[in-house]
């Protein structure tokens, strides 16, 4: 016969039940967590230089780390020049180069000591991002792996488009502390010769011979791939995230709805209409955009009015996502924070503590807000040019995916009505150009 | 200008066409079949258009003959049940609002594809490969051995002979086989092939977010036997009180439902079983009682009433008559003022579904609006009759893959409870 069961508990922040004893919440593992494994999972890039390795590794690492899933990656090639201060040139990487062979093994190592740091301290997945183009190495950091409880899971990146991959050294390798004392012409072609050099030993993750292994091989800039032995929850999501990004240039657009009756009386949340002045917004933003002229830009809403409102007055077609509705503030809908502080005290203090965990009383949690927005993340991906019109708490957590923001920082993220914030990916990252409606254009 | 009202991201304005490849008894079927449950559920109207099942009504079978491939009657009628099926996949993507057609046969041939290809390119539909390719014999005869020993092709065979017989049949085909080639002729061609049954899989320029979902989908799918158990909380304190919604405890008699569960769960004894709560406390509060460890998931909370929750049915038809009304209008597509409705809680119970297939034995403890969504995808229901299902108290019911479909049983676990099931008026 069972024991009776445990009596329950809410936690006062997050709204979580869990079993408690004696008034004590118990540890236990309730909550669902993305990384489902209890092991630890390590990520290897394999492929020859400027095949867009460190490009996928941090793209991954900063959605990884935004779905909840604590991620860091390790390149290699910083260790070797924080090792080797002063880079020279290509004869470096030369193959019968016994030094810098020596030199570059040790730095794997010293890697590899810090990815069993971070993965013993809390974290989940690292990135292990090098060139680990030789079946030697990759089977070192296996032995690695086992060793220490992980999964390994490689992502290999082929290409043999020359003009991709002098695209890819032009873009970022120029720019490389290794070749801050070189002219353009020097620096490919001193890179070029660096390619050549890994070219003769590359090993790449063969159908028979990995067949055992779990893998994701992109081939030309991701029209093709080939997964192997996907293990579990992770591998699958990173797989599904590596084959919905893309590399052509656009820009993602993102604003508020214009300011609302509600915000004007100083209350959160509701499904109130467009104030004058965020109908006025409404019409800069029309101009705005015709004035940008941007191609085939798609435009996507919440499902509350104010939103909708605001894009009608574009003039351009829209799609609504019920996704991209507005935190719900539960108890505390269409109150406004003086009155929260009233009837609420308790509640309005523990915002504060931790206001990216903390669940309105009956609503959501920024955190929850995460969950909730993926998908839409996941489709700004595959599209190309978006105005996303959505709500300060929403536009928060999507502008932190992109600026890889922390949890911390993202509820504090300043995103002020009637301002547009432009994002242009840029060699790793992206680049955000603000502008302000209120005044211009009208 | 107008608007999509989409839920979610709009998909592609041309409807796309799945076609299957593969020798017989390679998984298509039973791909083809998932597939379509899967969209259909998702809100993609989808249907399979099986060749076989064509041929079935053209003639009838007598032996593997009727495949060799210099048997010249016999190919012309196949070609022709090829373009039978071809002319109602048009039919139903230009002109009954179907979004994605499965054409399943084994379209083995680069021939064959090519004039597949052909047809999507004069009715501006999208093609879309799925092949499915595995050497192992022993997954071959066991498909053999669930399905097609049992087709009506062999209804007057024994099981050997039907065996033997289909062995044949997949030779007939063999020799005239052209497997996608991603390196040269079909390095175009968008499409998925499925190896050894998802050990491995090779994509090739996905064209748009549908096909990127349906590769998402094959690659979390599996085919290993397991179990998963539905059912609700225990009797709630709201539900004695007829109350919508809410976050109330159980009931006594929802105590005892809880430790019957445990009970029964104990019995049925399976190998590594998860158990899956949502975050409300009836849900968390039955799973205690198991004495196992469980995952609360946000997404599996009941749907949101909105300005009803807490109410009972009485004073929502006083307070809100209208919108009573349209509930019984539409009850799918309702959604409660400030609440959720089915179709929204359709979406939300996506990545469950998901992590459902890649899962084995597993329990799920929810709630009757989020339990009818579930059983509605295992068993293939539509919107329509999907929030009149009925799901009551005390009760789990217990799903298995078979052949290609789900067998269904449904355990009372006698303890009494309140019927909180209303029917379609």
């Amino acid at each position: 016969m069972a024991t009776s069961p445990r009596e329950l508990t809410q936690n006062p922040l997050k709204k979580i039940w869990m079993p408690c004893k004696n008034g004590f919440p118990e540890k236990h593992t309730s909550q669902r967590k993305v990384c489902m494994t209890n092991c630890p999972t390590l990520i290897v890039t394999v492929g020859l230089p400027a095949r867009g390795k460190t490009y996928i590794s941090k793209k991954l690492t900063r959605y990884l780390n935004w779905i909840g899933v604590s991620t860091k990656e390790f390149n290699v090639g910083q260790y070797r020049r924080e090792c080797v201060k002063i880079y020279k040139s290509f004869e470096f990487f030369r193959p019968d180069n016994e030094e810098g062979l020596k030199i570059r093994k040790q730095c794997a190592a010293s890697a590899l000591n810090d990815v069993r740091t971070y993965l013993s301290e809390g974290g989940q997945v690292a990135v292990f991002d090098a060139t680990n183009t030789t079946r030697e190495r990759r089977d070192t950091i296996m032995k690695f792996a086992d060793l220490n409880g992980y999964k390994v899971f490689f992502v290999e990146l082929v290409c043999d488009d020359p003009e991709v991959i002098a695209s890819n050294i032009v873009q970022v390798k120029l720019g490389s502390p290794d070749y801050t004392d070189c002219n353009t012409d020097e620096a490919v072609e001193d890179f070029m010769k660096r390619i050549k050099c890994y070219e003769n030993s590359y090993e790449t993750l063969d159908e028979i011979k990995d067949r055992d292994l779990s893998y994701i091989k992109i081939m030309e800039v991701g029209s093709r791939y080939l997964v192997n032995r996907v293990l579990d929850h992770i591998q699958s999501r990173i797989v599904y995230y590596l084959m919905n990004i893309h590399i052509a240039p656009r820009s993602i657009y993102l604003c508020r709805h214009g300011e609302s009756e509600l915000n004007v009386k100083g209350k959160i949340g509701g499904d109130s209409g467009l104030s004058a002045r965020g109908k006025l917004f409404a019409k800069c933003l029309g101009k705005f955009i015709q004035e940008q002229n941007i191609k085939d830009l798609k435009v996507w809403t919440s499902q509350m009015k104010r939103t909708i409102q605001t894009a009608e007055a574009l003039g351009v077609p829209y799609e609504q996502w019920k996704a991209l509705n507005e935190i719900d503030a539960g108890v505390c809908e269409e109150m406004m924070y003086e009155e929260i502080q009233d009837h609420y005290p308790l509640e309005f203090a523990l915002r504060d503590q931790d206001k990216y965990r903390y669940r309105y009383p009956k609503g959501e949690s920024y955190e929850d807000l995460v969950q909730r927005l993926e998908p839409v993340i996941m489709e700004l991906e595959r599209q190309e040019n978006v105005l996303v019109i959505c709500h300060q708490a929403v536009m928060r957590c999507l502008l932190a995916y992109f600026l890889d923001k922390t949890a911390e920082e993202l509820p504090y993220l300043k995103c002020p009505l009637h301002t547009v914030l432009k994002l242009t990916p840029v060699a790793y990252g992206e680049i955000c150009c603000e502008t302000q409606l209120e005044s211009i254009h009208c | 200008m107008c608007s999509k009202t989409a839920g979610g991201p709009h998909l592609t304005n041309s409807p796309t066409v799945i076609v299957m490849v593969g020798l017989p008894a390679r998984g298509k079927t039973y791909i083809a079949k998932k597939l379509t449950r899967y969209l259909n559920w998702t809100g993609v109207p989808t249907k399979v258009f099986n060749v076989g099942e064509y041929r079935r009504e053209a003639v009838n079978y007598n032996s593997y003959d009727f495949f060799r491939p210099d048997n010249q009657d016999a190919m012309k009628i196949r070609k022709q049940c090829a373009l039978a099926a071809l002319r109602d996949v048009k039919s139903y993507l230009s002109e009954e609002g179907g979004q994605l057609a499965v054409f399943d046969a084994t379209n083995t041939t680069r021939e064959r594809r090519d004039m597949i290809l052909n047809f999507g390119k004069e009715n501006g539909f999208k093609v879309f490969f799925v092949e499915s390719v595995c050497e192992d014999p022993s997954v071959v005869e066991t498909n053999i051995m669930e399905v097609k020993v049992s087709c009506p092709d062999y209804k007057d065979c024994n099981r050997t002979d039907a065996m033997d017989d289909f062995l044949k049949r997949i030779e007939c085909y063999r020799a005239s086989y052209q497997p996608l080639e991603p390196d040269h002729y079909d390095k175009d061609l968008s499409f998925i092939k499925v190896i050894d049954v998802g050990r491995r899989f090779l994509v090739n320029r996905i064209q748009d977010y549908i096909q990127s979902k349906i590769v998402y989908y094959l690659m979390n799918m599996h085919v290993q036997p397991r179990t998963i158990y539905l059912c609700r909380h225990g009797e709630s304190e709201h539900n004695l009180r007829g109350k919508l919604g809410g976050d109330s405890g159980l009931s006594p008699r929802g105590k005892k439902f809880a430790r019957a569960l445990s009970g029964y769960l104990e019995e049925q004894n399976q190998k590594n079983l998860k158990v899956w709560t949502s975050q409300l406390k009836r849900t968390i509060q039955t799973a205690e009682a198991l004495d196992m460890p469980y995952e609360q998931w946000k997404a599996l909370n009941e749907i949101d009433a909105g300005v009803c929750e807490e109410l009972n049915y009485e004073e929502v038809k006083e307070m809100y008559p209208e919108e009573f009304a349209l509930r019984d209008q539409d009850k799918y597509h309702y959604r409660y003022p400030t609440g959720e409705s089915y179709q929204d809680l359709v979406q939300r119970l996506e990545p469950v579904i998901m992590e459902l297939e890649r899962q084995e034995n597993v329990v799920v403890v929810c709630h009757q609006a989020v339990m009818r969504c579930l059983l509605a995808y295992f068993l293939d229901k539509s919107a329509d009759e999907m929030p009149y299902l009925k799901c009551p108290l005390h009760t789990v019911l217990k799903l298995t893959p078979v052949a290609y479909g789900c067998k269904v049983e449904s355990i009372y676990l006698n303890v009494e409870a309140v019927n909180t099931h209303r029917d379609r008026p």
